[in-house]
């Protein structure tokens, strides 16, 4: 039996994590996400999780704990958002490298530089090269659903996962939510058992070692295969959630892409935005649609290619500048794995959201009407939201 | 607990040979003395910040430990262990593991006095359940020998050479152990390596056996860093500590005591004019550099005499 509540994405993560019970927490505050840390601390001096929580100096000490914890066999986890995941970027790749199964809650945050507390997704696409899983949320529900089975992926492949949510937007925004029960999450993330572990009995594990030239590069390539077929073990894990939740998809959601000849791909809570364009433009008859990713890490590129090959027209939404002078790091990955199929679509890049910038129903139906009235395909390059002199 | 330096020569030994410091390196010798303090049949995990140390005894597939290890980057080695200690509390209470561990975090000066004091005063302030060791050697020696906030004044150092307009290093040595007892942790204590080791072991058995955060300073030449033949270690040990350069002292529960006080103490230049890094300061018209190096050490030895309450 499902629990029907209303709480912000920060309270289900946390509530996620109680039920999940991991054997350490460490964790530093950052706004927007450090009410998860909060919610948990609460839940602890209430006694109603039994989890060593460590107050770190830092995030660069809160992922360095989890390292040390998760090496020692424990379930290890931490939460943060932005500056503080920049902070802990050095050790992403050392927990990655290290094959240790964290797992981390983002609050994705825009980075600093200027100064800004609200949503954009330049943190975790910042880290998408960090050997990590990263998962992203379009709700609370989502923000929930994957957490707890970022376990299950992390234990599975031996990779760390992060499961990242929109600052304020649906880490603060209240709404409804279906929790599973205690005992639901604790069976379906079952019992952590690593082979290797320092606190083996008679077993002693050596991490870390200084890797010369003879070594390195098999470690690394060791590291992305565990990466290229971690996609099974996704799928499969999200197709038992589904069995206890009724919920969730693989890898992105197909939203109106029957027929589509138009189609949006984003992630995370403008998803939602986004989606009411498209059921706005389908009662007028446009065929549109939406891909909405879960997975970005690894890109589920073929299968992806495989449903977008045949629209017309597709505006890939970043919520982050990657500065490469080509577009977004989303756009990026669609354009590459697009390359491969006969058909190629023309693909437009909309930088849109930085720093907390809204974006409405509205901008949404205008990118539709742009690609369903035959937009330039040649000015892939594209802001929307933004003021500049062209606009004067 | 009387102790026999033979007998605990004969313990097997935890740090095993076969690593790749240099011959007259006190890293392996401190490592080695500590580990030998732990009672037999108790296990341990170490955690190592970047070092000489960590670069020497693991390289991969190769290792020096008999115990767990675990090395991650150069400036979180306390917050590593952090994590252990919390894995080894909270699994211990599940009963998802057994064995009596104990968790000794090891840096550089470096990784201690400079990028890892961070996280080590976070792990000090949350009086975590570990040992903390730091192998001062006085400089970033893995990396050729660059200042650090260790390295004494005088010293020359890549980043702080002596030259026409250059002295060596400008400031004095951070006085990172009294750093450390202000967290009022229950034991800090520096030492070094002194005759039959009792100093060394007895501190390290006691901070391995005290509950919660405990510090040793552990004063370890780098005959690359210093300039002294390797043969040489044990005495340059010796006129440290005569020469009150390096007390041999501790803090237990807020209660400062000297270990060691020299009969006479021995003017600074014996200890400094064993080592090439100090060499200038023996050239003519340089004078007023042993001096100064004379008057700091009288200054901080008759403030640590005031804290042991001796007069």
């Amino acid at each position: 039996m499902s629990i029907k509540e209303r709480m912000s994405g920060n309270e289900a993560v946390a509530y996620a994590m109680k039920q999940v019970e991991p054997d350490v927490m460490a964790a530093f505050p950052i706004t927007p996400s450090t009410e998860i840390p909060q919610y948990f601390s609460k839940y602890l001096a209430d006694g109603q999780v039994d989890t060593e929580f460590i107050a770190v100096e830092s995030e660069h000490s809160a992922m360095s704990a989890c390292m040390g914890a998760a090496a020692s066999g424990a379930r290890a986890t931490t939460a943060t958002s932005s500056a503080g995941l920049a902070y802990m970027w050095e050790i992403l790749y050392v927990v990655s490298a290290s094959r240790l199964p964290v797992v981390m809650a983002v609050v994705n945050r825009a980075l600093s530089g200027p100064i800004n507390i609200n949503n954009d997704h330049s943190d975790t696409m910042g880290a998408r090269d960090s050997g990590w899983i990263q998962l992203y949320s379009e709700s609370n529900q989502e923000a929930y659903d994957n957490y707890i089975q970022a376990y299950s992926i992390a234990e599975a492949t031996r990779l760390p996962v992060m499961v990242c949510q929109d600052g304020f937007i649906t880490s603060h925004g209240v709404s409804n939510i279906e929790l599973l029960e205690d005992e639901v999450v604790k069976s379906f993330v079952g019992t952590y058992e690593p082979d290797n572990y320092m606190l083996k009995e008679n077993s002693p594990m050596m991490a870390g070692p200084f890797a010369t030239i003879p070594y390195y590069m098999e470690i690394k390539r060791a590291q992305a295969e565990a990466m290229n077929t971690s996609y099974n073990s996704i799928e499969n894990i999200a197709k038992e959630f589904a069995k206890i939740s009724g919920r969730g998809c693989s890898f992105f959601e197909e939203f109106m892409m029957e027929d589509a000849d138009c189609a949006i791909v984003i992630l995370s809570s403008s998803a939602g935005t986004a989606k009411e364009a498209v059921k706005s433009l389908r009662q007028e008859g446009k065929r549109v649609g939406l891909i909405k990713l879960r997975v970005f890490r690894p890109f589920p590129g073929k299968i992806i290619a495989d449903t977008l090959k045949n629209i017309k027209t597709i505006s890939v939404m970043d919520k982050a500048e990657s500065f490469s002078g080509m577009g977004g790091p989303l756009y990026s990955d669609i354009k590459n794995a697009l390359y491969e199929t006969d058909e190629k679509p023309s693909i437009i890049n909309y930088i849109y959201g930085l720093g907390g910038r809204d974006i409405k129903v509205e901008d949404f139906i205008s990118i539709f009407n742009d690609m369903l009235n035959g937009t330039d395909t040649k000015d892939t390059y594209r802001y929307i939201g933004v003021r500049d002199k062209r606009d004067e | 607990m009387i102790y026999k330096f033979k007998d605990e020569l004969e313990k097997k030994e935890r740090f095993v040979g076969g690593h790749r410091l240099c011959a007259g390196c006190g890293a392996g010798i401190a490592v080695r003395g500590v580990l030998r303090a732990l009672d037999e049949g108790d296990k341990a995990v170490i955690s190592n910040a970047t070092s000489c140390l960590e670069v020497s005894s693991f390289m991969y597939p190769y290792t020096s430990y008999e115990d767990s290890y675990i090395h991650s980057a150069f400036a979180n080695a306390a917050a590593t262990c952090s994590g252990s200690v919390a894995a080894y509390e909270s699994m211990k209470k599940k009963g998802k593991i057994s064995g009596n561990f104990k968790f000794i975090t090891i840096g550089g000066d470096g990784g201690t006095y400079d990028i890892g004091f961070q996280a080590l005063s976070g792990a000090m302030e949350r009086n975590t359940d570990m040992v903390y060791v730091c192998y001062d050697n006085e400089a970033y020696m893995n990396t050729g020998i660059q200042r650090s906030s260790s390295t004494p004044r005088f010293a020359d150092a890549t980043t702080s050479p002596t030259g026409s307009q250059s002295y060596g290093k400008v400031q004095n040595k951070k006085d990172l152990t009294e750093i450390i007892a202000s967290h009022n942790v229950p034991y800090v204590a520096q030492t070094t390596f002194m005759g039959n080791f009792k100093d060394l072991h007895n501190k390290a058995h006691k901070a391995h056996y005290t509950d919660g955060a405990c510090f040793l300073n552990i004063l370890s030449p780098c005959p690359r860093g210093w300039g002294y033949e390797a043969s040489k270690l044990p005495e340059l040990c010796k006129k440290a500590v005569d020469t009150c350069v390096w007390p041999l002292y501790e803090i237990e529960n807020g209660v400062w005591k000297i270990n060691y006080i020299p009969k006479e103490k021995l003017p600074v230049e014996e200890f400094l004019s064993m080592q090439s890094r100090f060499s200038h300061m023996f050239k003519a018209g340089n004078e007023w550099m042993i001096e100064d190096a004379q008057a700091y050490v009288d200054m901080k030895w008759d403030k640590l005499l005031k804290k042991a309450n001796i007069n």
